[in-house]
């Protein structure tokens, strides 16, 4: 679990505190807001915080605690390599991939799953090796995990024409020219997933950075997805809504707002032939949270949570000043480091990298995120399913919702029966990001509370008296978007590279948000580091 | 069984009203009589099969209704006035109390912990209220027949009434309505005599309308019970037993039915038939004693599901068995074999024996969380057939790893495995599981009225033989037609088929692929 339990409940009672309107309108549950710290992430926006008079030497400073930190600091370690600190600005490491745990289960705060790797993903394999998720290889060579770990059937159902489906395309009432157009979509996949470059390359892979840079592939990021199916004559409405919902759910985007390259790529990267299916998932009750636990073992007492990188400045060469604001003990500390790991968003580099912007001019702008809302459900007891219909899966799907859906925390831990929590997800689509956080921010607890309630209460009537209480927490910066054009900029191209002694490591850095991404980006940055050192081992990688 | 105290109807007590029809209301004496009969007859059999011990519950079933019926006939000197509108109250009253008797009977057996009380006071107040009527028909009739073609009248059509409801009701009406729906129709037939009455009785009665309102009302009530008296079971489900249902539960995890019927009892969870009293001794032998006889010595003994206790009760037979843990996620399941009677005698009250610890817990989740406790030499796996994925998961290699987690390293596990002739390949797919997770299986089968034929698989971590010599007790098995068991037919021969996991399931679509072939 992310959290010990007393922390848990030292969280929740803030939580609570928060949550002071509630029942006024006569809610019959509770409902609160959970972290994210949004007001001292602004702070650090408007400059509020003081500086530090002493700097402590140090060699390496990790900043930020996601996976990209964790898994850099996680590198660092496993070298045997002890002189450094990670700044977290949370009260706990983890980053949307953290999880939390109340008295029913432990349950995600975002990311909830990973797609079970091939054997080209050595750290990620490395570390499901360590979790004792991976339990060997087979006679091919391919990875064999633990059963217990992979998603167990049923996965996914839809809800559509007042009842529950199999699966995520909704194939009920689908007309020969829908299956046509389906089956279509899916041998182009194919096509791509064995495509090579003259190099060898295959054009998707995970991490991306692997995957063949060639003109086609990049031409693909030139349009948007819903101009490469237009070009194409896919205009089967429920084909549409399942490559939207695919953007949705992994990008937090629209089938205009998506390049098509990230759009190919969510279907391309994880087959390993044509016509197999696509890898099968990694999950846990407190999703991503497990990865979190394991990552952050081999170097618990080096983490600082509460703290707040605010500034990194190069002194001299080779000598980086880091300004830090310590939130629990209301005081600025610093650090005098050899190496810094950025491992923060893009538009974070903006206001603490001041000589970013000149070394940059490209932009750190064009990096633009999705606000994303994860609201954890818990129930006293499962709504009694109708009949006739799917029964209930890890991953439900409302078909005319703007939700996602809900995941049930307790599928992977087995329980069928009894108390549960549902992890309902909605991430803001619209393109003027701004407005859409402007809009999630303006929702207040039973606001957000009622959404979620109505968004259920079309798939399950009667669950309002079932529900105990709503956990929300708010992801100002959720994802990063993958715009068309995005993914193969010049400005995210030269984001990777280290500016004056800091090395770079996020998600972001791939235009795409997946933890496959942001841990091998965290190997990099720290082996980048190692080698600056002189300390360089093998590479993970 | 109808006698009851003669009472001389006293002289002079009323004005004899004008003419009515004497022979026509000697007939509802007829109907009266059998009425009382029937829902007399109703509760002793509704409490014989819900508490066991006929003799005993049909002997204090009897016993209330007479003296309430004295009861009755005493209090009727109370009655002065309006005779013979207190004659059609009467009529209705027993109408809704009888009509509904075997309805509350049942929801209260199941919701409640009042049986007893329930069961006692309906059954005095309907002997109350038709000890009330006799006296009053009398009275009714005193001045218009003389006294002792009244008594003779009243009397044999009273018993003939008796016997004519004593006669229906084993013979036509338990069989073919069962107890629910003939409580409530012989409700009707009393709301419809005091309907009746109300027409032969209107010289007596003066303005009748609202009387006859009351009827229609009561009538509507009974009929409306009548249509609705599937509630006591899913519309789906009266076509799904064929016999009479004697109880009906939701719990929290599933819907229990016990049925019962040419001189059987059978248990349904979900639908599905677990056991029928009359041959379960064929399967749960088997089930328990080839994995006793193949390591014999076994004394710490692990059941998975199976919490009608008959597993259990083949297992404590073996005298050096000192300790049974039964894991069965229902606690209502459990609690009820303990219980309920036709269930405690069939398990020879297994539950109370001291070996034996209940936990109620999903078995899977269970065996997960289990990391202390010494290791089980044998294992009985007995779950419902795998038609959910909440219960397919219990036939998975994860399942039986966690399981092989917990026992000895070479203990007997005994599996049931669904009918490999009705469902080939699902058979053959629990049995490739298990040895995908790493156990040595030896698959057996067995005939039996129920259920047809029927499948078990014999597992062991480590290297075993067809076992040979079982207990010399048993109703069906021998030595040599244990060993017969686990030779098999060319039509039941394995398959190749895909190994269950908890990430495909393809246990639960095989499953019901095969089984809709037959139903």
């Amino acid at each position: 679990m992310v959290l010990k339990r007393r922390e848990f409940l030292a969280s929740s009672l803030a939580a609570s505190a928060l949550a002071c309107r509630r029942r006024r309108r006569g809610l019959p549950f509770e409902a609160a807001f959970l972290g994210p710290a949004v007001d001292l992430g602004h702070r650090l926006r408007w400059g509020e915080l003081k500086e530090p008079s002493s700097f402590e030497p140090v060699d390496v400073v990790v900043a930020g605690g996601g996976i990209a930190g964790l898994g850099a600091a996680w590198r660092l370690a496993g070298e045997g390599f002890g002189n450094f600190v990670l700044c977290e600005m949370e009260d706990d490491v983890g980053g949307t991939s953290r999880g939390g745990l109340n008295g029913v289960s432990a349950f995600p705060w975002g990311a909830h799953y990973v797609p079970a790797p091939s054997r080209d993903n050595p750290p990620l394999l490395r570390l499901l090796r360590e979790a004792g998720v991976l339990e060997g290889f087979d006679v091919k060579g391919e990875p064999i995990f633990g059963e217990q770990f992979l998603v167990r059937a049923p996965e996914e159902r839809i809800h559509a024409y007042g009842q529950w489906w199999e699966g995520l395309y909704l194939k009920a009432g689908a007309s020969p020219g829908d299956e046509a157009e389906y089956h279509a979509f899916f041998a182009e996949m194919d096509r791509w997933a064995l495509w090579r470059d003259g190099a060898g390359r295959k054009a998707f892979t995970i991490p991306r950075w692997r995957g063949s840079d060639a003109p086609e592939v990049q031409a693909l990021d030139r349009q948007s997805f819903a101009q490469w199916l237009d070009r194409r004559g896919w205009r089967s409405e429920r084909l549409r809504w399942f490559l939207e919902y695919a953007c949705r759910d992994d990008y937090g985007a629209t089938l205009e707002t998506t390049s098509a390259w990230a759009g190919i790529f969510y279907f391309a990267a994880r087959k390993t032939g044509p016509g197999e299916e696509s890898r099968p998932l990694l999950s846990w009750p407190e999703g991503n949270g497990f990865l979190v636990n394991q990552l952050r073992r081999a170097f618990a007492s080096k983490v600082r949570p509460r703290t707040i990188v605010t500034s990194i400045r190069q002194a001299t060469e080779g000598i980086l000043l880091v300004h830090a604001w310590d939130e629990g003990a209301q005081r600025p500390v610093g650090w005098q480091a050899r190496k810094v790991v950025f491992a923060l968003p893009q538009y974070l580099a903006a206001h603490t990298i001041p000589s970013l912007w000149e070394a940059r001019p490209e932009g750190l702008e064009s990096f633009t995120q999705s606000p994303w809302m994860v609201v954890n459900v818990t129930l006293r007891e499962r709504p009694k399913e109708p009949p006739l219909g799917f029964p209930l899966s890890w991953d439900n799907v409302i078909r005319d919702s703007p939700s996602l859906g809900y995941v049930v925390a307790t599928h992977q831990a087995l329980k069928d029966h009894g108390p549960t929590v549902w992890t309902w997800y909605q991430p803001f689509t619209g393109p003027d990001l701004k407005a859409e956080r402007e809009r999630m921010y303006a929702l207040g607890v039973q606001d957000c509370a009622r959404m979620v309630l109505a968004d259920l209460q079309r798939v399950h009537p009667g669950i309002e008296p079932l529900i105990a209480r709503m956990d929300i927490i708010r992801w100002g910066h959720a994802m990063v978007r993958p715009r068309p054009g995005f993914c193969w900029s010049v400005a995210l191209q030269r984001a990777r590279e280290p500016h004056q002694g800091i090395h770079f490591a996020h998600t972001d850095l791939s235009g795409i948000a997946l933890l496959e991404e942001a841990l091998d980006h965290g190997v990099r940055a720290a082996e980048e580091v190692l080698a600056a050192l002189g300390r360089g081992g093998a590479s993970w990688r | 069984m109808n006698e009851r105290p003669e009472l001389p109807a006293p002289e002079g007590w009323e004005e004899a009203g004008p003419r009515i029809s004497a022979p026509l209301l000697f007939l509802t004496v007829l109907v009266i009589a059998a009425c009382g009969l029937v829902y007399e007859l109703v509760a002793g059999t509704l409490s014989s099969y819900l508490l066991g011990d006929s003799v005993l519950q049909f002997s204090t079933v009897i016993g209330v209704y007479l003296s309430a019926m004295g009861l009755g006939s005493y209090l009727s000197k109370f009655i002065t006035r309006g005779l013979a509108r207190r004659f059609v109250d009467l009529q209705l009253a027993v109408a809704l109390v009888g009509g509904f008797s075997a309805a509350l009977l049942f929801h209260t057996y199941a919701h409640t912990h009042a049986f007893r009380p329930v069961l006692y006071a309906l059954v005095g107040a309907v002997g109350t209220f038709v000890g009330l009527e006799i006296p009053l028909l009398m009275r009714i009739l005193k001045g218009q027949v003389k006294f002792k073609d009244l008594v003779a009248g009243v009397l044999t059509l009273d018993y003939i009434g008796a016997l004519a409801g004593s006669l229906l009701f084993p013979l036509f009406l338990m069989p073919k309505l069962g107890l629910v729906r003939t409580s409530l129709l012989f409700g009707i037939l009393n709301a419809f005599v005091g309907f009746w009455s109300t027409f032969l009785l209107r010289s007596q009665l003066g303005p009748a309308f609202g009387l006859r309102l009351r009827c229609v009302l009561v009538l509507v009530c009974l009929g409306g019970g009548l249509t609705q008296a599937h509630r006591f079971t899913l519309a789906t489900e009266e076509e799904i037993f064929q016999d009479e249902i004697i109880l009906a539960k939701d719990t929290r995890y599933q819907r229990i039915v016990m049925t019962r019927g040419r001189g059987s009892f059978q248990l349904f969870l979900n639908g599905q038939l677990q056991f029928s009293s009359a041959d379960e001794y064929r399967y749960h032998e088997a089930l328990v004693h080839p994995a006793f006889a193949a390591r014999p010595g076994g004394t710490r003994v692990l059941v998975c599901g199976g919490g009608d206790g008959l597993a259990l009760r083949e297992v404590l037979r073996h005298p050096e068995v000192r300790e049974v843990t039964l894991v069965d996620l229902d606690p209502e399941m459990t609690r009820l074999a303990a219980e309920q009677p036709l269930l405690r005698e069939l398990n020879r009250a297994a539950y109370a024996d001291p070996r034996v610890k209940v936990v109620n817990q999903d078995a899977m989740v269970w065996l997960q969380e289990r990391n202390q406790g010494p290791p089980f030499d044998l294992a009985v796996v007995d779950f419902p057939d795998p038609n959910s994925y909440a219960l397919g998961k219990l036939y998975t290699t994860r399942f039986y790893r966690l399981l092989r987690r917990q026992l000895t390293k070479d203990a007997m596990v005994a599996v049931q495995s669904t009918s490999p002739l009705f469902a080939r390949r699902s058979y053959w797919c629990i049995l490739a599981t298990l040895e995908a997770a790493g156990y040595q299986v030896r698959p057996y089968h067995l005939a039996m009225p129920s259920f047809g034929v029927w499948g078990f698989a014999l597992a062991s971590p480590a290297p075993f033989e067809v076992p040979r010599h079982t207990l010399p007790e048993l109703r069906h098995l021998t030595d040599p037609t244990m060993q017969g068991m686990f030779a098999f037919p060319r039509d039941m021969e394995r398959v190749p088929v895909e190994v269950n996991r908890l990430d495909n399931q393809v246990l639960v679509h095989l499953y019901a692929g095969e089984w809709r072939r037959w139903s």
